[in-house]
């Protein structure tokens, strides 16, 4: 068995860790609407909010890619500060006429914003009024992507953490995999679980609202996000018992996490060897070619989606790189333990932000890498830094073998164009 | 309450940021909660620029409202300060921050700085991104521009341009050049490039050249009203336009005004013969209200083609957008909703849109070519090349981007003689552009929109294709099958035909000749 081992000079576990506050240079939790609403297809998000909202989901969108998307913005108006009763109201009609026009939609999620928890519109009470209206045809739920209370991926794990309670109830004895994935990905995934005879596997966003989730004290859930800790509490109050293992990135990460749920199944050794070893095989001689350019050189994390720590721990022992600084905006020890453990000892974990004071810090450490957000990449690189921008990977498949070789290469590109651009006179 | 898709302004304090953002040594420091600091991407990516935005987020959270967001905001002031050593700052509130009622200028002011501290009301539940452009710039010039005397020589100022504007930077250089060879220095562009000291000696100045209404008219109007300096009317976007201009400073300076037309290629560009083909081209226009009123003039006078619709999402430029519609006897359309423009545009069927990175998209879509005219624009309009808009330069610049999407003149001959071959089936496209000229299918959504062909024959009411006539229209080139059919239709309805036959398409098409 070649579980892991944890690093001759300890790990991260225990390692201090820096908490800073102050000004965030990351994304609210609305954010997260762009890739979940491309994962559940029978659902529309509907932020409640103002221009800010409108104007943020479309310029992390990037482009406009569809006429009209699934999602939202019911922007307040000056009238609907003025009296509450009336913002029910509206939210009514509007999502009234939004479900008459669409009938292609089962679930609609109200997302609250920081505006409409700062007015203090309750949601809730308007999902369980729209939810009678529109039942049985359209399941209406609520959650709030708010910057006050959601940091970027947050918002993933508030919205399946507001499914959570209405998830059916079974005794039955089942793997729940949580969080959302490419389709591809996650495809890849319950192939790699069928061939080692695990099932049935329930999947936590399904991609319709008529698929069998399912949940109860039989049940044992995987995490495939690092960022679920509100949706990881929501499912142990629901009875269910979560197989904690290191994220499934890189080789050694997504053999870990389906070992955790080999050994919780008793598959065997040999079913498990011959299962994995094709395509851990393939993942390595991936990681190999992409790895050449990173071997050897230093990364420094901003604080973005709580990634940070899984893919430090890639990153540094299947690419050979060295982590200076890793920053997550938040630290759950439940989720993130397992890969602090293989994390060897060095880098300064810190949580939290004060961006000035970060960018200061990475200026004196000058890293060979700098993962940050969009807002701050073109200014590094126009410092001399390489930079990669993290939102990529949180939106481009990443997870489990066979893009662990894409993962290495998302890192090594910026590095390989710089190695390759010549913009100086020849003499 | 109103449900919105894709917007065309950001809020007000985006404005703010645009005017900051140009300017050097002021900082904005914006009381606003985690997530809004998504704005910086907008400069940082979508222009390109290589230096974060001089804005402190004081980043509140939940816990913080029922404590102290005063406090803190008073602390992220006064590091901002230490930390940037800015000439002034900009104080104000992003939309959740307006609803808490910190007053962060009373807070501002109680510290004790230094510097000029200038508060910002911006209020972001009735008003948009222009109008925070517009106001910020003139809260900055009202408290800090110092009355003193005129400059020896003549000199204008250049106002309005700012980060994140459409071609300011190459348009701040063309006028720049333009204004030199009338004898004409600048003395200050603001709020591009200016710094607080700058925006001090704007009164120097002995007119004021509004080089972008959306965003500097408001300081304009207070110049000329407390400073006595009259301002350009004129924008001088297309060569009538231009020529106009150079005509109005004239008329302020009493200066001989002989521009060098030497570098102007456009006039001759649309006389020559291959532009025939441009005839007539059924083109609707949206964007800004400045820039729309400009391309209708250059659509109509210079391109010849037919303007079939124009519109405006600046609801602050609704009148004079009116009116120009009035004058080219078409419907205006004043909206900010994506969705309409989009139902407008496949009303019409124009054969080119001149709007927005939005109604790119549209067009998209709807297999009709699109330039890009005006902001929002998308990275791709930051071009690396000089593409100014305005001034003789810009005349030359926005011919060939006006003609970049369409099939050239005699491709388009060709096109006709060779419509059989394969190498010319319909989804071939404009040989200078590599791509697939596909329809996008915007079900991938799971949309209830489908991306559906629009020569798709689906005759109105009671009107029905003949299948001979249904043939022969699918042998028309594919980028006049549209007109050919909404035409052939159009012609059958008015003469109460309920069949199209062949003749009829004929008898159409004759009726129609130009």
């Amino acid at each position: 068995m070649n579980a892991p081992l944890p690093p001759t000079n300890g790990g991260c576990r225990s390692a201090p860790v820096l908490k800073e506050r102050g000004q965030r240079e990351v994304f609210c939790g609305l954010t997260g609407i762009i890739w979940l609403h491309r994962k559940m297809q029978d659902a529309f998000f509907l932020v409640v909010g103002s221009r800010t909202c409108a104007h943020l989901l479309q310029s992390a969108a990037g482009v406009m890619i569809f006429a009209e998307p699934r999602f939202g913005t019911a922007i307040l108006e000056e009238s609907d500060l003025a009296g509450l009763a009336d913002a029910h109201e509206e939210l009514d009609r509007e999502v009234a006429r939004l479900l008459a026009r669409r009938p292609d939609i089962r679930q609609l999620f109200l997302v609250g914003s920081c505006p409409s928890e700062v007015i203090k519109i309750d949601l809730a009470r308007a999902a369980e009024r729209l939810s009678q209206v529109h039942a049985p045809h359209v399941r209406v739920l609520n959650y709030s992507g708010s910057g006050i209370e959601t940091t970027f991926t947050q918002g993933e794990d508030a919205c399946l953490a507001s499914m959570v309670p209405v998830l059916k109830d079974t005794t039955a004895r089942e793997l729940l995999v949580v969080g959302a994935l490419p389709d591809v990905v996650e495809d890849q995934m319950l192939g790699l679980l069928a061939e080692m005879g695990v099932g049935p596997v329930r999947l936590l966003p399904a991609r319709r609202i008529d698929d069998t989730t399912a949940v109860g004290p039989n049940t044992v859930f995987a995490l495939t996000q690092p960022f679920l800790g509100d949706t990881h509490a929501a499912l142990e109050r629901r009875g269910a018992r979560h197989l904690a293992a290191p994220f499934p990135f890189g080789d050694e990460g997504t053999t870990a996490w389906l070992r955790a749920i080999a050994t919780e199944f008793d598959v065997s050794e040999e079913t498990f060897e011959a299962v994995t070893a094709a395509p851990r095989a393939r993942a390595r001689k991936a990681i190999a070619q992409a790895a050449d350019a990173l071997r050897g050189k230093s990364v420094f994390f901003f604080p973005d989606s709580q990634l940070e720590i899984p893919l430090a721990r890639f990153l540094t022992r299947e690419c050979g790189m060295t982590a200076v600084e890793v920053g997550s905006p938040y630290i759950h020890d439940a989720l993130h333990g397992p890969d602090l453990d293989l994390l060897p000892a060095g880098p300064q974990i810190s949580e939290g932000q004060d961006v000035d004071k970060q960018l200061a810090r990475a200026r004196a450490a000058r890293p060979d890498l700098t993962v940050c957000g969009l807002g701050l990449a073109n200014p590094l690189e126009a410092e001399g830094l390489s930079t990669k921008w993290a939102i990529e990977l949180v939106f481009t498949p990443v997870h489990f073998y066979e893009q662990a070789g894409d993962l290495a290469g998302l890192f090594s590109r910026p590095l390989r164009r710089k190695s390759v651009l010549q913009l100086e006179a020849a003499e | 309450m109103k449900l919105t898709v894709w917007t065309y302004e950001g809020p007000p304090h985006v404005g703010a940021m645009r005017v900051a953002t140009a300017m050097k040594g002021l900082h904005y420091v914006l009381h606003a909660p985690q997530g809004d600091t998504y704005a910086d991407l907008l400069f940082t990516m979508i222009e390109r620029r290589d230096h974060r935005p001089p804005v402190t987020y004081t980043t509140f959270q939940a816990r913080d409202l029922g404590s102290d967001t005063a406090t803190l905001f008073k602390q992220s002031c006064q590091e901002a300060v230490d930390r940037f050593d800015p000439q002034a700052i900009i104080v104000g509130a992003s939309c959740t921050a307006e609803l808490i009622q910190d007053d962060p200028a009373g807070l501002a002011e109680t510290m004790g700085l230094s510097i000029p501290v200038i508060p910002l009301e911006l209020p972001s539940y009735q008003r948009k991104e222009n109008f925070g452009a517009d106001e910020t710039f003139y809260q900055i010039v009202k408290h800090l521009a110092r009355a003193q005397d005129r400059t020896a020589r003549v000199t204008c100022n250049i106002l309005g341009p700012t980060a994140l504007g459409f071609r300011h930077r190459d348009d701040v250089e063309e006028i720049t050049g333009l204004l030199s060879d009338l004898g004409i220095d600048v003395n200050v562009v603001a709020p591009l490039g200016a710094t607080p000291g700058d925006i001090a000696r704007l009164p120097a100045a002995h007119f004021n050249v509004l080089l972008s209404p959306e965003t500097g008219e408001t300081a304009a109007r207070w110049l000329e009203k407390n400073h006595g300096q009259p301002y350009t009317k004129t924008m001088p976007i297309g060569v009538g336009a231009t020529r106009d201009f150079i005509a109005e400073v004239g008329a302020i300076t009493g200066l001989p005004c002989t521009p060098d037309e030497s570098r102007l290629r456009m006039p001759w560009w649309s006389r020559s013969v291959d532009s025939t083909y441009l005839t007539g081209k059924r083109v609707f226009i949206f964007g800004d209200g400045t820039h729309v009123a400009a391309h209708a003039r250059i659509a109509r006078n210079e391109m010849g083609f037919e303007v079939v619709g124009i519109g405006c999402y600046n609801r602050e430029m609704a009148r004079p957008i009116r009116a120009l519609a009035k004058e080219y006897g078409v419907e205006a359309l004043i909206t900010d909703d994506y969705l309409e423009v989009e139902q407008a545009i496949e009303t019409l069927s124009p054969e080119m849109i001149l709007g927005t990175q939005m109604e790119r998209h549209i067009g998209k879509r709807l297999g009709i070519p699109c330039a890009v005219i005006s902001a929002p624009v998308h990275v791709q309009d930051y071009p690396a090349r000089y593409s100014p808009q305005v001034g003789f330069e810009g005349a030359n610049v926005i011919f060939d981007t006006l003609i970049h999407p369409l099939v050239m003149g005699l491709e388009e001959h060709l096109l006709t003689m060779f419509r059989d071959d394969f190498e010319f089936h319909d989804a071939a496209g404009p040989s200078h552009h590599g791509g697939q000229h596909q329809m996008a299918d915007a079900g991938a959504s799971g949309g209830s929109i489908s991306g559906k062909m629009i020569e798709q024959v689906a005759a109105d009411d009671n009107v029905i294709w003949l299948s001979d006539a249904e043939r022969e229209l699918k042998k028309i080139p594919f980028f006049v099958r549209g007109k050919a059919r909404r035409n052939t239709e159009t012609f059958a309805v008015e003469r109460g035909l309920h069949e199209i036959s062949l003749d009829t398409l004929y008898e159409a098409k004759a009726h129609y000749a130009r």
